[in-house]
């Protein structure tokens, strides 16, 4: 299988007066065609700003990508101009976001805006459209599409918003679906129903997904590869196995660990010290080292690079040092 | 048997004293009005809370979870007395407070029952520093003296809370959200309450944060012997804290057990659902319940079900369920439920 995305050593920045704050600082990725692959880290690590950098939907003024390659099927985005950009949403990557709601057009009904994102990008007629429209929300699982249609965002519930937004990403046939936190404000029953269908979606469309989110169920459901970012970087990347059973980074292994389980086999949670840094205040060496139980004198004093220590599996940490040299010989 | 659970049972037998009922609640509802028209009539109620029974002993949590809507916040609050009950009983310590006037509450009441909320920045105000907002409460009831005693109060309860006393003279925005959650629950503690609700005290929190904030309350429950009423809708997290676990739906309770019972053997359809949607990080030996897909959304509070509540997207309703509303009873020892098919 090919790379649909490469990205190479993404910069995004904000400028704010006098200061310069490092929010994505240096992230790699890869997703493959069909393959689903999740974003995972805390509140703040630059999740979010890493999918809207894909999208060069970065928060203006102040927001910039200063550094970096993102290459959708061999078409460097960062290098298009807007209007092209425009072209590329929609048709080749699209995005389904937390709150569906402050995505959807208040006043106009489900169906003219399902039809008019359909014309947009696709040269269809109207009627053409509308009867794509209908098939789309059949898919995102609703039998009465024809009513549907009819009806405002209002007065739909928090799940059914949430597959509206679906059938609208999903409209354009594109490559590469990104779902940032797509089911952390609905209730579990419903995430269930939107979880199946994303799935459905990789087997039956071949669509690659990037999925963001901090629910670490969600990510063994849905994904086959997990990236863990910490700081703006990515500190590990790994299949979700031996993320979930056989971490490698001391910070992946704390976020596992600190997670209650529904068997309640956990008699005491496992913490990770201090907080999470904010990137005006990252420290010098291992932006981890002051809340790593591992680190020693080096992680104080110099910063790690991303390193592969498997065919599989990279980690951004000295304790693997060792590991890598090791691997560089055997070759 | 393992060791630990062993030495646990060991521990309590032991101790011997029966655990001591704190508050008890019995067919509990409350109701809001649906106002209409340029008169306001009202044209109906949102039975938000209709009809719930529990008692939770001292030193023991309570969890309560459900789906967004259910009515388990609008429970926490009726019962801290924030909203007037329609009907029912609350009993604290064995005293009926559910329509005592705010003047007895405050004097009886306010300071032992208190409540954690899901966003403490809403609820410090950002030009007050921490040592005067948490000091507030403690000058409101007249505590600890004069204003000296009552500033040393002030830094052992953020001590108490893991944070350094040094903060005191800091503002809220200085501090990130498991530092403000810490600085909420360092309030609370400040009028030594008996009964704390958290309402989704830990749901806005990144998991690493979570984690030191859920191992907070279990140290100071232990510590303090407190009691709380814990409201989530994460499962996982309900039953790492909880003793006892209710689950309500549409403004009812539609199971209560202890918790391993609960979650080993639930009896409900609309548990076993609830269990069977949430993802389980698949670690090695973990397992994923046969996912039970619920067809539909909840229905409207304001215009529930006949019967059953639930029997709209229940896989196993029978005739009788669309008629007949099931009532909450003891089927197992501390397990009860409210269904027909174990009638
Ligand atoms: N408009 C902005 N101006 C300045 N800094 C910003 C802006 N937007 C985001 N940031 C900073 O960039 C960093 C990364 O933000 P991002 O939204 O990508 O985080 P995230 O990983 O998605 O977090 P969450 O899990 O909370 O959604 C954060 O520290 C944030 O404070
Ligand atoms: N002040 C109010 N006036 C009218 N209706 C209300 C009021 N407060 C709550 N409700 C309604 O009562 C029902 C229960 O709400 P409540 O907030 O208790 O649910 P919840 O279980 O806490 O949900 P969530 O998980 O979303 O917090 C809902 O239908 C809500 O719309
Ligand atoms: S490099 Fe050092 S401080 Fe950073 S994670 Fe590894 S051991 Fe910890
Ligand atoms: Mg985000
Ligand atoms: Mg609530």
């Amino acid at each position: 299988m090919s790379d649909l995305l490469t990205i190479e050593n993404l910069k995004t920045y904000f400028f704010k007066k006098k200061k310069v704050i490092p929010a994505v600082d240096g992230v790699d990725l890869k997703i493959k065609k069909g393959e689903t692959i999740a974003l995972v880290g805390e509140s703040g690590c630059g999740k979010s700003l890493t999918s809207l950098s894909i999208m060069r939907l970065v928060p203006k003024p102040g927001g910039e990508i200063v550094e970096g390659k993102v290459n959708l099927d061999g078409v460097d985005l960062t290098k298009l101009t807007e209007n092209e950009m425009c072209k590329v949403r929609g048709r080749d990557v699209s995005m389904i976001f937390q709150e569906p709601m402050t995505s959807l057009n208040p006043v106009l009904t489900i169906g003219e805006q399902l039809i008019e994102v359909i014309i947009n990008h696709q040269k269809v007629s109207r009627p053409k459209a509308r009867e794509k429209s209908i098939e789309l929300l059949k898919i995102v699982g609703f039998s009465r599409a024809e009513e549907i249609m009819k009806d405002f965002p209002h007065r739909l519930s928090g799940g059914m918003r949430q597959r509206v937004m679906i059938a609208i990403a999903l409209s354009c046939n594109p490559k590469l679906l990104i779902a940032d936190e797509p089911t952390t404000a609905l209730d579990v029953t419903i995430q269930a129903q939107i979880l199946e269908l994303m799935k459905g979606l990789t087997k039956e469309f071949d669509t690659s997904i990037l999925l963001i989110t901090h629910d670490l169920g969600v990510v063994s459901e849905l994904a086959e590869r997990v990236v863990v970012m910490y700081g703006g970087q990515v500190v590990e990347e790994a299949p979700i196995d031996s993320i979930l059973n056989n971490p490698y980074h001391p910070y992946t292994d704390g976020l596992i660990q600190s997670v209650p389980s529904l068997t309640g086999e956990i008699k005491e949670l496992h913490t990770i010290k201090g907080n999470v840094p904010s990137p005006d205040q990252f420290p010098k060496g291992c932006r981890f080292a002051p809340r790593c139980h591992k680190a020693f004198d080096r992680c104080f004093n110099e910063h790690p690079d991303l390193k592969a220590i498997s065919d599989s599996c990279s980690v951004r940490c000295f304790l693997y040092e060792d590991k890598q040299e090791e691997e560089e010989y055997n070759v | 048997m393992s060791k630990v659970l062993e030495k646990e049972i060991l521990e309590k037998e032991s101790a011997g004293e029966p655990k001591q009922e704190i508050l008890r609640v019995t067919d509990l509802k409350k109701y809001f009005p649906i106002k209409s028209g340029v008169l306001q009539k009202t044209v109906g109620h949102i039975k938000a809370v209709d009809g719930i029974s529990f008692s939770i002993n001292k030193g023991e949590t309570l969890g309560i979870v459900g789906e967004s809507g259910c009515g388990k916040s609008t429970a926490g609050r009726t019962i801290i007395r924030l909203e007037e009950p329609t009907e029912g009983k609350i009993l604290f310590k064995g005293k009926d407070i559910s329509h005592m006037k705010e003047k007895e509450l405050r004097k009886q009441v306010r300071r032992e029952i208190q409540m954690i909320f899901q966003d403490p920045y809403a609820s410090l105000n950002p030009r007050k520093t921490l040592g005067s907002t948490i000091v507030e409460p403690l000058n409101e009831y007249n505590l600890y003296g004069n204003q000296k005693q009552r500033l040393e109060r002030v830094g052992e309860l953020l001590e108490t809370v893991g944070l350094d006393s040094s903060y005191s003279n800091r503002y809220p925005h200085e501090f990130s959200g498991g530092q403000r959650q810490r600085i909420g629950i360092a309030r609370t503690l400040a009028l030594d309450p008996e009964v704390i609700i958290a309402d989704e005290a830990v749901s806005a929190l990144d998991v690493s944060i979570q984690a030191q904030v859920i191992n907070l309350m279990q140290r100071l429950q232990e510590e303090f012997e407190l009691t709380y009423m814990f409201i989530s809708h994460d499962l996982s997290v309900v039953r790492h804290i909880s003793d006892k676990v209710a689950v309500m739906y549409l403004g009812k309770i539609m199971e209560i057990a202890d918790k391993n019972s609960l979650y080993e053997e639930p009896m409900h359809p609309y548990t076993q659902a609830l269990l069977s949607a949430v993802p389980v990080p698949k670690k090695h030996g973990a397992t994923q319940r046969e996912r039970i897909t619920l067809k539909g959304d909840i229905p409207n509070p304001a215009n529930p079900p006949k019967g059953c509540v639930f029997c709209t997207r229940c896989p196993a309703a029978m005739d009788i369920c669309r008629e007949v509303q099931p009532i909450l009873k003891t089927k197992k020892e501390n397990h009860s439920v409210a269904c027909h098919l174990f009638e």
